[in-house]
């Protein structure tokens, strides 16, 4: 078990290394002079050479390299060219409203998609069966920020329920805090919650037609207890597996949905950046987003043993 | 039920050559796969016939017919500066349907010959591997943006950085078929009697590939379309002065409270896009491979 959990820890090393060199390489081999893109077209030949020298391009492409790996060896991310504050300084102070949404988000999403795919699975072929795969595909294609704006027009608009966007900190007060994360969560939550339900749904019947769910249930197992104990259990590892891999969608959702509804984190750091051609943050960002996917499908592998003791490594 | 059904397996029309009853059977098996040709026909149209279909100049603007509602001159009004919103979501097809069957053919292509040379040349295999698997961790979107803000927002520059992290779940594909076909007997055959390795992978191994890289295609397409419009709401895509579904979403985005309906057309065209492809590539897929079908 402990070796299991070491090999696969060394096997994240590859993957990191090569999310650096790409993100290196993204720099070098952009088509054109970057420093000059990123000084935009009204930047001066001195803005232009500030940028090059800020960015370290000015010197030999494999010195550049050493650097980088050292700098990032010691979690140095590097600085803004526009602010030149650290990177790391300015994800960390834009973390807390991105991590409370996505806890919720995929709090949320759990709760409603399994209870949901196990229902379809249960009375599959009827019109709860239909209405939740019919949900999941509406569900997966609808776009988040269209999304969003159908429940900014839907709840906070025309029914004035919620307000419309803005972030509170938790520290201000739990009830302002939650009521500005309920229409991001259900916005970001949607395609998680379709791409849950439709890979619970496929898992519990599957395991539906095995023979010891027959047993169980020629012996008089409640149909309650059936259900959770003897077939959720067992489809568990397939559903695990698509909420680790889902994360990659929520990334790309973080960003919109945070734009759509004003909240301070770092997917608005990431548009912000883009818009401010602060290369540096976007880089950051793209290091610090990949090494989280990678980290979660890591617990995520290692949680298959508890849940599925059939697997041994 | 049954009469209507095809003759043989579902998988067995998969044969090239048999279109018609291919198309047939999918229907059959998902009437929705109905819903997704006809909602794709009427954009492909809108797409082609743009400047025919009741449309202006969508860039013309009008400025004493700043933020109208819907009217019998502009169907679904007009926005900040008096452009016709009903002509620029018509315009905007073009860029949603450009951008997916681009991206779609692109990375397929690439995917494949890197997926073909990966599954079955041994000893690239491990390092195309690690590559891609790197490639994957980083967010398809976060990677388009970092490229787009690094070599200036035009459509090839969109469509390339679309297509890059498309790629590896390509290769990923391509290569698990090959790994499969290759221990097949009459692969082994024909290396046994001395064909050479190109033509066995374009003669054996690649025709084994293609019902599974259709139904990717759809999905790419679909999921493509999604991105080119994150990127253009962004203010990351598709310079603003063309119409794009993103691109009029972006704009509208200050004038929700007081007219919703900029954002909401082109929001729902959007949707109903990404909703018929990825209809039809369920459709494909249930039809295509009868593995799924047989656990139906």
């Amino acid at each position: 078990m402990y070796g299991f959990i070491a090999k696969r820890l060394l096997a994240t090393i590859p993957v990191m290394g090569v999310v650096a060199v790409v993100v290196f390489l993204l720099l070098r081999l952009s088509p054109g002079d970057p420093a000059a893109v990123l000084a935009g077209d009204a930047g001066s030949p001195e803005d232009v050479h500030r940028i090059r020298v800020a960015l370290g391009l000015d010197r030999p492409i494999h010195t550049q390299f050493v650097i980088w790996i050292g700098q990032l060896a010691r979690g140095d991310l590097g600085t803004s060219i526009i602010s030149n504050i650290p990177v790391t300084r300015m994800i960390s102070q834009r973390l807390e409203p991105t991590a409370a949404l996505a806890v919720t988000t995929i709090l949320f999403a759990v709760l409603v998609s399994v209870p949901m795919g196990v229902l379809a699975a249960w009375h599959h072929g009827t019109w709860v069966d239909r209405a939740v795969m019919a949900f999941s595909v509406i569900g997966f294609s609808v776009p988040v920020f269209v999304l969003g704006y159908l429940w900014i027009y839907g709840l906070a608009m025309s029914l004035k329920w919620l307000p419309v966007q803005g972030y509170v900190s938790i520290s201000q007060g739990v009830w302002p805090f939650a009521q500005r994360l309920i229409l991001p969560t259900l916005t970001l939550s949607v395609i998680y919650v379709a791409l849950i339900a439709r890979i619970t749904r496929a898992s519990v019947l599957e395991v539906m037609g095995e023979d010891y769910i027959r047993t169980a249930h020629a012996k008089g197992v409640a149909d309650r207890r059936l259900l959770i104990r003897h077939a959720l259990a067992n489809a568990a590892v397939p559903i695990v597996t698509v909420i680790g891999l889902g994360v990659a969608l929520l990334i790309g959702g973080v960003v919109v949905t945070e734009s759509v509804f004003n909240l301070p984190g770092l997917g608005r750091l990431t548009v912000d950046a883009v818009l401010a051609r602060d290369y540096p943050i976007i880089q950051g960002l793209i290091l610090i987003f990949s090494s989280v996917y990678v980290l979660l499908n890591l617990v995520i592998d290692i949680a298959y043993t508890l849940l599925d003791p059939r697997i041994r490594y | 039920m049954s009469t209507a059904l095809p003759r043989t397996l579902p998988g067995a029309d998969a044969v090239p050559g048999t279109l018609t009853a291919l198309a047939r059977s999918a229907v059959l098996r998902h009437p929705s796969v109905i819903f997704g040709a006809v909602v794709l026909l009427i954009l492909t149209v809108m797409a082609i016939f743009a400047p025919y279909l009741g449309t202006v100049d969508p860039r013309a603007l009008e400025p004493a017919e700043r933020m109208r509602g819907p009217s019998e001159a502009h169907w679904f009004g007009t926005d900040f500066y008096g452009r016709d919103l009903y002509t620029r979501v018509v315009y905007g097809a073009r860029i949603s349907l450009i951008v997916g069957v681009i991206v779609a053919v692109l990375s397929i292509a690439i995917g494949l010959a890197i997926g073909l040379v990966a599954g079955y040349v041994r000893w690239l295999d491990g390092v195309i591997m690690r590559f891609m698997d790197g490639l994957m961790a980083i967010p398809g979107i976060l990677l388009a943006i970092a490229m787009i803000a690094l070599s200036g927002a035009s459509l090839a520059t969109v469509i390339l950085a679309i297509t890059i992290p498309d790629i590896p779940r390509v290769v990923r594909l391509v290569r698990s078929v090959v790994l499969t076909i290759r221990e097949e007997l009459y692969v082994q055959a024909a290396i046994a009697v001395g064909t050479r390795l190109p033509k066995v992978l374009i003669k054996h191994v690649l025709p084994n590939t293609i019902a599974p890289l259709i139904v990717q295609g759809t999905y790419v397409a679909a999921s493509a379309i999604l991105a080119e419009a994150i990127l253009s709401f962004l203010g990351a895509g598709i310079p603003p002065e063309i119409p794009t579904w993103g691109n009029i979403m972006a704009e509208g985005r200050i004038y929700f409270m007081v007219a919703p309906r900029i954002i909401l057309f082109p929001g729902i065209c959007l949707a109903f896009a990404i909703l018929a492809v990825n209809v039809l590539g369920d459709g494909l897929r249930d039809t295509l491979d009868p593995r799924l079908v047989k656990r139906m």
